[in-house]
């Protein structure tokens, strides 16, 4: 069964129970696989209106059909979930080896259901399959974790998923590590794992796959390699600069979101952009499995020292937090790291601390650490470590920044949507990453249709930022070409050099099918459904299909996009119609009918 | 008459991080570039004060400009 194992692993935590089942090959390819099956599976699994961090919730961890293979990029794995933060479909999506290693230990996912009496964790060698004592390895840092079992493992080369001492303490903000810096960050899934008493996975492989047509497979290939060692992007940008490259283009066309997008400008980005990274703390550049892009960062300050920090961490904890002090942002990126914490989240999360500190709405007497003041370095490494380990005010950001502000009264000082705190461009100047933040299946979020690159990188081709004109359309296809990336299991930065024809000549090669491009889409828009009416069920109605009332109704104050709001009202009916959804938002029978949805 | 010119990524090596620069007046954002010896198929990104601009555009007094080569990230 080339491209998949053709088998799931089920471990219920409650029972002891660990079963091996058979892959529904047809529901796979149907759903690709990763994102879209785990999603597939989670649905018909769970009452989607479950409490998350109940045990009735489970977790699935998923590769694509071209995890591990020879395609480059392609060492990616999704953790899906009900989200504990948004109360949305939660997939969210890491590198590293991970992913690789379950494949070679003959897996295509993991599902975890029920809850564990005491802390435990899960091994895996090839076809050894067994739940372990984790006590001893609870309240360790990610790092001490991951080395520690390991060690237990007897083989260096055994890969380790854990949670930090966040996702122990339910952390709403808590991510998934493996391979000990690359994480599932968003929408708190490692809280759902402490929610199990789950620590960790650890899974050591000796299999290898193989691609259903071998000659084909080495062609196309061959040939995708070559795109991506020939494009600009992935041959010199990423691998010079990694993402944090993005941090003066956004900054200079005025959309960097500052002190919580009270400003879309940072004067002192230059001292916190990639350029400064890699002249004055980057030791190496590091890689995912078969990736020749290395966009990894190393970093080291002092004695502080790992992978990171990505240009969303870099954002999140300089310009949105005003500061403009690299050590310390890597400083609090190994915290976010250690802990188990989604950089964004929790960077943003103290920004919006930092704007009700200086409002008066949070009263110094209640914070028993460093002043919540925009410019601090020491409030961004000490905050992160608090939230971390859900100490005193810590433990109140931990939840993130919509429940803090909704505590408090004031809802509409947390950036985000449905809950998920808003990355780092402004929508405000860029009208059709809005759309997208608003109408993501699982909220504020980049990742799930990247916008920025037809409308800031020109790529495939330069749109105009503020036009509304064709935005739905793109909106709807890149939402589309994305679950598909996700769902085969690759990196979303081959698409800088990609295109679906790629994707499709990959999967067709590896799994052995001679689907065309129309039909690889038309699976990630069947995702792309089944995601919403996922949300639908579990009661997040249309409405959250919104921006924070600061993007759409302040204009950005100055800078090269002054005087512009986010347009949703006009663009949200544009995109309803273009998926075929009614008026109000609602996936129309007749279009689920066609996409084949039950 | 001067202009001032932010180069970033890439294009800093072996040249500068900004610098006000002398142009006569009507020169072409053509004419900046290839007083640099940046081609224009190089250039991902060409910005005039903050905005889109291409190489047929002209300069004037105290404008900034502001080249990228072609990027990617998120």
């Amino acid at each position: 069964m080339a491209g998949y194992c053709g088998k799931l692993l089920r471990a219920n935590l409650s029972t002891g129970e660990i079963n091996v089942e058979k892959l529904d090959m047809a529901l796979a390819k149907k759903y690709i696989g990763g994102r879209g099956l785990g999603t597939y599976l989670l649905s018909g699994e769970i009452d989607p209106g479950i409490d998350p961090l109940d045990s009735a919730n489970k977790i699935i961890f998923v590769t694509g059909p071209l995890t591990g293979s020879r395609a480059p990029a392609s060492g990616r794995h999704m953790v899906v979930t009900k989200s504990p933060l948004s109360g949305t479909i939660a997939s969210s999506n890491s590198g590293g080896f991970w992913g690789t290693e379950l494949k070679r230990a003959g897996f295509d996912l993991i599902i975890v259901e029920g809850k564990s009496e005491k802390p435990c964790y899960i091994y895996i060698k090839d076809g050894i399959v067994e739940i372990r004592d984790g006590e001893k390895y609870w309240g360790k840092l990610v790092s001490e974790v991951t080395d520690q079992l390991v060690e237990e493992a007897g083989d260096p080369k055994a890969r380790v998923l854990a949670i930090g001492p966040a996702g122990e303490k339910l952390s709403m903000l808590a991510s998934v590590m493996n391979d000990t810096y690359r994480a599932a960050g968003r929408s708190g899934v490692g809280a759902v794992m402490g929610s199990k008493n789950l620590k960790a996975i650890v899974v050591r492989g000796t299999g290898r796959m193989v691609p259903a047509e071998p000659e084909v497979a080495k062609e196309v290939l061959a040939k995708v390699r070559k795109k991506i060692q020939e494009n600009d992007v992935t041959s010199k940008g990423l691998p010079t600069y990694g993402t944090s490259v993005l941090v003066n283009v956004i900054n200079e066309l005025g959309i960097y979101p500052t002190n919580n997008f009270q400003k879309s400008y940072f004067e002192k980005a230059e001292k916190v952009s990639g350029e400064a990274l890699a002249e004055k703390y980057l030791v190496k550049n590091t890689a995912c499995y078969g990736c020749p892009i290395a966009c990894g960062r190393y970093s080291k300050v002092d004695d502080v020292e790992g992978e990171g920090p990505e240009y969303e961490t870099l954002w999140a904890y300089s310009a949105n937090c005003g500061v403009d002090d690299l050590a310390a942002v890597i400083k609090a990126n190994k915290w976010c790291n250690e802990y188990g914490l989604d950089t964004i989240s929790a960077g943003a999360t103290i920004a919006c601390a930092m704007e009700m500190y200086e409002k008066g709405i949070i009263k110094p007497e209640e914070v028993d650490g460093p002043p919540l003041k925009f410019g601090s370095s020491e409030a961004i490494v000490e905050w992160s470590r608090k939230m971390g380990a859900a100490e005193g005010f810590g433990a109140k950001l931990a939840l993130g920044s919509y429940r803090l502000a909704q505590e408090y009264g004031v809802a509409e000082l947390s950036m985000s949507v449905k809950k998920l705190e808003l990355p780092a461009y402004d929508p405000r100047g860029v009208q059709g990453q809005g759309l997208q933040f608003a109408t993501s299946n699982r909220g504020g979020c980049h990742v799930r249709g990247y916008m920025i690159s037809p409308e800031i990188l020109g790529l495939p081709e330069q749109l105009d930022r503020f036009s509304l004109e064709g935005k739905a359309v793109w909106v709807k296809a890149f939402q589309d070409l994305t679950a598909v990336i996700d769902s085969l299991g690759f990196c979303l930065f081959t698409s800088f050099a990609l295109g679906v024809d790629d994707y499709t000549d990959m999967f067709n090669a590896i799994v052995g099918e001679e689907w065309e491009s129309g039909r690889l889409l038309e699976a990630g828009e069947r995702i792309w459904n089944l995601e919403r009416m996922f949300n639908l069920k579990a009661g997040v109605s249309p409405e959250a299909d919104s921006l924070p009332k600061r993007l759409l109704e302040e204009p950005i104050s100055e800078g090269p996009s002054k005087g512009h709001v986010h347009r949703l009202a006009e663009l949200l009916p544009q995109y309803y119609k273009e998926r075929g959804w009614d008026e109000q938002g609602i996936p129309s029978g007749a279009r689920l009918s066609t996409l084949d949805i039950a | 008459m001067m202009v001032e010119v932010r180069l970033f990524a890439t294009f800093r090596k072996g040249r500068f991080k900004k610098r006000e620069m002398e142009f006569s007046e009507g020169s072409s954002l053509d004419a900046l570039l290839e007083s640099l010896k940046i081609a224009r198929e190089e250039a991902g990104l060409l910005l005039l004060n903050g905005q889109y601009a291409s190489e047929k555009d002209t300069l004037a007094p105290h404008d900034v400009v502001s080249i990228f080569p072609l990027l990617g990230g998120g």
